[in-house]
């Protein structure tokens, strides 16, 4: 099977620590090691406070502000002068402070950072990360909370990454930066937030890779990012019932992990995939179609998805909590299927 | 009017002969090309820049190969002044795979880095941006290069150019942002569509120097241009000129040109660059009659070279899909 193969051994010295710590470790890393690694976006820098949340915190102080530079509010400028200077030959991490505010940058980040180096025929590479953060549960409503992954998913060219653990921030991260391809990070509030035991030196984590986080032998679930905390949450109550569940942590959305996702759902015989974008067009769509024409007539079910309705994310805590995928329905729909087969 | 330029530096008898050079260079190329296109033997869209050819010639004469330009759609001129080779040209506007982009970018996407053909975009305004994170680069470099973002007269309407005037300004990057302002986006008048009367005034906006130039005229695009890439090297930031020109041959090959008047069109001759210039030379004594038909034999031979190698060369094989996606091939 295709998996991690940057477990941590049994004697890796743990820390704790949460996303925004793990992100700030990589950029500093990646900053001492490379020279040509930059940062830049809105309030990056320490004389603005080092990023709204504080991510950024001591690399302009570190690196100078040529290397870590604060922007204008101005989406197209940051993304244009971050395909640019990858261009030049840097490696510029550019920071959209929330993901719909991608929407404004969607002409350099799809038609230019995607497609340069193929419209060039491999002559302009552009070597950039983009950063950006997203994910309802803090009532922020409807336009600063959208999971538009599948958007750049079906963009030929720009990689997407949702991490789920600070140990998934720290090696997608470290990858992502030496990637020579345009890569997107999608971060949200629980996965930046909550400590974890963490690899004190967590390396690089290959893209494109998934982890199978458990192994099991009723029902594969994929998902990632923040809703891999429901997701744990639903498997604990469903090996309480009896069962027996395998959980993928996908981690890189596009290229996805085929291989692992295939092989796992054809032990199972069962898949469930949970993602927090909305379940029309999203990417567990894809994820069925292609686990569907690889394993029809192996499965014991069809292929379950669950996602958010379709509707903008609601602001009131009580619609808010309707909107996302809660654990209980994760617990129900797998019910669901181990039932058949 | 807008901001005027006391201390104007003038080019040489070479360098004059040299901006003709590139003129003719492209005034030829644009008539191969479109005659090509006429004869069914390319098919392609092409956005022909003629009258403006005295605009990139100027600037592109006090350019290095290492100092960089983005361009647009309508910019195969700007390439052509850049001495961007013509053989890889025209095998990439032929679609074969000798082409600089493999034929797979076409005449909107031509990218030849050597000489410093970064980004050619298909997109209104999205030149300015870009050409920032070059800038940006040079300055981390610490080199002295420059990047020239060229655009037309609608793409000051649009939000990239105040977003990256904006950046470019703070930042004080090495950019000159060249605004070749033809009268027309796309088929709407400059009046019907721009709210102030010179693109120039908009410079001040963003706290930089901005002039409005004669397009047409060779010396004042020197001039202005010697100026702008003056203060970029020096590290002093970036300038805006509007270069004022006529675009003779419509908005994309094959347009009816139906919202111009015929009028307007003949009065525009008169200030045609290609002949005013070759006679300017004459005049001056730079160049006999002689010389100038025998650089035009010469450049005619460069073309039909191009041309008959480019079809000379094989089509892409479909394996190009899954290449340049990523840097790694995609499986098939």
């Amino acid at each position: 099977m295709s998996t991690d193969t940057v477990e941590p051994a049994a004697t890796t010295e743990m820390v704790k620590m949460n996303g925004m710590q793990a992100i700030n470790a990589a950029l500093m890393e990646a900053m001492e090691a490379d020279p040509k690694v930059l940062v830049l976006g809105e309030d990056v820098a320490d004389r603005e406070g080092g990023g709204v949340i504080g991510v950024t915190r001591g690399l302009s102080t570190k690196f100078g502000d040529l290397r870590v530079r604060s922007t204008p509010i101005a989406e197209q400028a940051i993304i244009g002068a971050a395909i640019g200077a990858a261009m030049g030959g840097y490696k510029p991490v550019a920071e959209i402070m929330l993901m719909n505010f991608t929407t404004v940058a969607m002409d350099m980040i799809v038609n230019h950072a995607a497609k340069l180096r193929f419209m060039s025929g491999g002559q302009s590479q552009v070597p950039l990360v983009i950063r950006t953060l997203t994910g309802a549960g803090n009532q922020t409503a409807g336009q600063h909370a959208d999971f538009y992954e599948a958007w750049f998913c079906h963009t030929a060219g720009i990689k997407v990454v949702i991490p789920w653990t600070p140990a998934d921030f720290k090696g997608l991260y470290l990858s992502a930066i030496q990637d020579p391809d345009p890569v997107m990070i999608i971060e949200s509030g629980k996965t930046l937030f909550v400590p974890m035991d963490t690899p004190v030196n967590q390396g690089p984590i290959p893209l494109g890779k998934a982890q199978v986080v458990q192994e099991g032998s009723d029902v594969t679930i994929v998902s990632y990012g923040q809703m891999m905390f429901t997701v744990m949450q639903a498997v604990a109550e469903l090996a309480e019932a009896g069962i027996s569940a395998e959980v993928i942590n996908l981690r890189t959305i596009s290229p996805w992990d085929k291989e692992a996702v295939l092989a796992s759902a054809e032990k199972t015989g069962r898949l469930l995939i949970v993602h927090e974008a909305g379940k029309n067009f999203g990417p567990g769509a894809e994820i069925a179609a292609t686990v569907q024409e690889a394993l029809f007539g192996k499965l014991k079910a069809p292929v379950g998805r669950l996602g958010a309705p379709y509707c903008a994310v609601p602001f009131a805590k009580k619609l808010e909590d309707a909107y996302l995928v809660q654990p209980p329905a994760v617990v129900a729909e797998a019910k669901k299927l181990c039932a058949q087969g | 009017m807008t901001e005027t330029l006391t201390n104007r530096a003038s080019p040489d008898a070479a360098t004059q002969l040299d901006i003709y050079r590139r003129m003719l260079r492209i005034e030829r190329n644009d008539e191969f090309t479109r005659a090509q296109i006429r004869q069914g033997r390319i098919t392609a869209p092409y956005y022909s820049a003629r009258g403006q050819e005295a605009i990139p010639s100027s600037i592109s004469v006090l350019l290095n190969d290492d100092d960089k330009i983005c361009t647009i759609y309508r910019g195969i001129h700007d390439m052509v002044a850049k001495d961007m080779p013509l053989r890889p040209l025209w095998a990439e506007i032929s679609g074969r795979v000798d082409g600089t982009c493999k034929g797979k970018g076409g005449p909107m996407h031509l990218t030849h880095p050597e000489t410093g053909v970064m980004v050619t975009t298909g997109i209104v305004g999205s030149s300015m941006p870009i050409a920032n994170g070059f800038g940006w680069a040079a300055l981390l470099d610490g080199s002295k290069q420059v990047t020239v973002a060229y655009f037309g007269d609608g793409a000051s309407n649009i939000g990239a150019f105040h977003e990256a005037l904006n950046l470019a300004s703070v930042w004080k990057l090495p950019v000159i942002f060249v605004c070749q302002n033809n009268g027309f986006a796309e088929h709407t008048r400059y009046e019907n569509g721009t709210s102030v009367d010179f693109i120039a005034k908009r410079a001040i906006g963003y706290g930089m120097p901005g002039y409005t130039v004669d397009g047409n005229d060779p010396l004042d695009v020197y001039a202005h241009a010697h100026a702008a890439i003056e203060r970029a090297r020096a590290g002093e930031g970036p300038t805006l000129l509007e270069c004022k020109t006529f675009r003779f041959m419509g908005h994309v090959f094959g347009d009816a040109d139906a919202y111009m008047d015929p009028a307007e069109k003949e009065a525009a001759k008169e200030f045609d660059p290609m002949p005013r210039f070759r006679q300017k030379l004459i005049d001056d004594g730079i160049a006999t009659e002689a010389q100038l038909e025998e650089l035009k034999a010469k450049i005619e031979a460069e073309v039909k070279d191009a041309i008959e190698f480019a079809q000379s060369c094989e089509y892409p094989s479909d394996d190009e899909l899954r290449r340049d996606v990523f840097a790694e091939e995609i499986p098939a």
